[in-house]
């Protein structure tokens, strides 16, 4: 009798990770951009949140603030752009479906981020650096945009990887972790520090380095069981991240979140009831669209509003306020409606403004939750039914198509986005121009 | 909504009785049937029934490759592409001569037809009225994707 043995495959990840993403989706739809020094600014038009090379060339950091890059970008003609998150979600969207092509197992980390599980997948794809180069070629070909991926056997690992990929143009944009001589492997872990290491934050770096570990190579070449006794469990995880042995898996599906927040600073400093209102009204349409997308209701919503901190001249105030909903609810109606009780509770009339936003908690499933006694029977299906139908009528004519409490025409308090290009990808009246000339 | 009103306790009651509820006959309103129940006969079509024609799956083979872009001139109205048409560019198909192409010149898209025969790379309007670029040496034609559809509305 013969028994056939399946060989268990090791565990093989893949991070995918799209170079400056947001300037790279500029890019794609605007040649002049092109080998330009290129920004791309928060909300606001605050601070750099997206660099080109040329840009990090010259030295700008991530986050710096606008007004601090004036003069350098006029003496090397830099472009600042707001963001354009349209466009870059429906990029993102694609970079991800092109992923899902190559493997079952896709885990979204972040807009420009992505891990791929490869286990049990070599029959396929023998060579890791051989998948990596499909990916880089065929994402760079359907979207323009260009990538790096890292392999290893374990998250961690990938992750390293990436940056290696990055950092060191002679890997042609992909590094396999999981294949290298052991020498070698070693050589480059310790030229790396501790800092890069996922999950390693400017704090435990700084506890680490007291610690004399310095770079990956001296993390892994610790014994996890120091690392719990004297960091927790987590950094003993990260050590046998390092080792090779896989303690983080693969998040498939995202998780329902536990709490909403839509908040943001205003354009201009306000200061008048109304607009505040309005504002608080817009943060909590925006936050139950999402409620409802992720098929939740909330029974509680807290509001707070702020002034601006940073300038000292001004009176400064800020407060919030928890409303209870008597039914848990995903209604854009009720919401705002509980929602609205927040300023007309905390306002204080003479201070100006700046910032305002609304916290949904209480998160549950539509699914499980206990309707109440006193619902009239089918309510909840009509109520169900005109959201989706705001819903649906906002993705098809732009945000705040259907809005509630929308007073004012010109809104003061909107974001501040004084250089944003046309969603190119998602509005028919943005599609960019082919000349016939 | 149902609204329920309670009633005034009375005062000789020292024991804290729990007062019945009186209902607002004017504002409840009792919902009794709430499904519609088919009449008649089911429809012999049930059986047959396919998904609708969807121009998406006429025009787009490939979603993630694939943009729109509105054109401006009338140099391509020989290959039936007029000024104001959609045009659908898929970056996945290879582009290859006699295609109708999307190229960047002068940091510009313009969509001319391709045509790359023995070693001369040319871009070819089509209509009379407009030359054809030629590439010179160790020029590089940027092709930005493939032309692989056209839409057009009609004002009515």
């Amino acid at each position: 009798m013969s028994t056939d043995i399946i060989p268990i495959s090791r565990p093989l990840f893949a991070l995918v990770d799209v170079n400056n993403f947001y300037v790279s989706c500029e890019r794609a739809f605007n040649p002049d951009l092109v080998n330009q020094p290129v920004v791309v600014l928060s909300n606001n038009d605050g601070c750099a949140v997206a660099r080109s090379n040329e840009v990090k060339a010259l030295g700008v950091k991530m986050g710096t603030p606008w007004f601090q890059l004036k003069e350098l970008a006029k003496q090397h003609g830099i472009v600042a752009l707001s963001s354009n998150y349209t466009l870059y979600g429906d990029m993102s969207n694609r970079v991800m479906t092109i992923l899902r092509d190559f493997s079952p197992h896709v885990e979204v980390y972040s807009i420009d981020e992505c891990f791929l599980g490869l286990q049990g997948l070599g029959s396929l794809w023998p060579i890791p650096t051989g998948i990596g180069q499909t990916i880089r070629h065929r994402i760079r070909q359907w979207t323009t945009l260009p990538v790096c991926v890292g392999f290893g056997t374990t998250k961690t690992l990938a992750k390293l990887a990436n940056h290696i990929a990055k950092k060191q143009p002679s890997f042609n944009g992909v590094c396999d972790l999981s294949t290298m001589p052991h020498e070698q492997f070693e050589a480059w872990l310790s030229t790396i520090e501790v800092g890069e290491v996922w999950g390693v934050g400017r704090q435990l770096s700084l506890h680490l380095n007291a610690a004399g570990i310095k770079t990956v190579q001296a993390l892994r070449a610790t014994p996890p069981a120091w690392l719990r006794a004297k960091f927790g469990v987590v950094m003993e995880r990260l050590g046998y991240e390092l080792r090779g042995i896989s303690c983080l898996a693969l998040e498939e599906l995202s998780a329902p979140k536990k709490q909403i927040i839509s908040s943001r600073s205003f354009g201009q400093l306000i200061d008048s009831l109304t607009e505040l209102s309005e504002s608080v009204a817009s943060f909590t349409s925006s936050a139950a669209e999402r409620l409802r997308r992720q098929n939740s209701v909330c029974n509680a919503i807290q509001v707070f509003i702020q002034t601006n901190p940073f300038r000292e001249q001004d009176k400064q105030y800020s407060n919030c306020m928890t409303v209870p909903l008597p039914n848990a609810s995903s209604d854009t109606r009720l919401l705002v409606r509980a929602a609205l009780f927040g300023p007309k509770r905390i306002y204080r009339p003479g201070y100006a403004y700046k910032k305002a936003g609304v916290i949904l908690t209480g998160i549950d499933s539509a699914a499980v939750h206990q309707e109440s006694l006193f619902t009239l029977h089918g309510a909840g299906n009509r109520s169900a039914k005109l959201m989706s139908v705001l819903d649906q009528l906002n993705q098809r004519y732009g945000r705040e198509t259907v809005a509630i409490f929308s007073v004012s025409k010109n809104k003061p308090w909107m974001m501040q986005q004084k250089n944003r290009t046309p969603c190119y990808t998602t509005n028919w009246q943005d599609v960019p121009i082919a000349y016939a000339h | 909504m149902t609204i329920i009103v309670p009633v005034e306790p009375t005062s000789e009651s020292t024991l804290p009785v729990l007062q019945r509820a009186k209902l607002d006959p004017a504002v409840c309103i009792l919902p009794l049937l709430q499904h519609r129940i088919p009449g008649g006969f089911p429809s012999p079509a049930d059986d047959y029934v396919e998904k609708e024609l969807d121009l998406n799956h006429y025009l787009v083979r490939n979603k993630a490759a694939t943009y729109f872009f509105r054109v401006i001139g009338n140099s391509m109205t020989g290959a039936h592409i007029h000024d104001g048409d959609m045009l659908v560019v898929d970056r996945s198909v290879e582009p290859k001569h006699g295609h109708i192409v999307l190229a960047v010149i002068n940091n510009e898209y313009t969509v001319k037809r391709l045509y790359a025969c023995n070693g001369v790379i040319e871009l070819h309007a089509e209509n009379p009225a407009y030359p054809p670029i030629r590439l010179r040496e160790h020029e590089e034609l940027q092709v930005w994707g493939v032309v692989v559809g056209t839409v057009a509305r009609f004002i009515v």
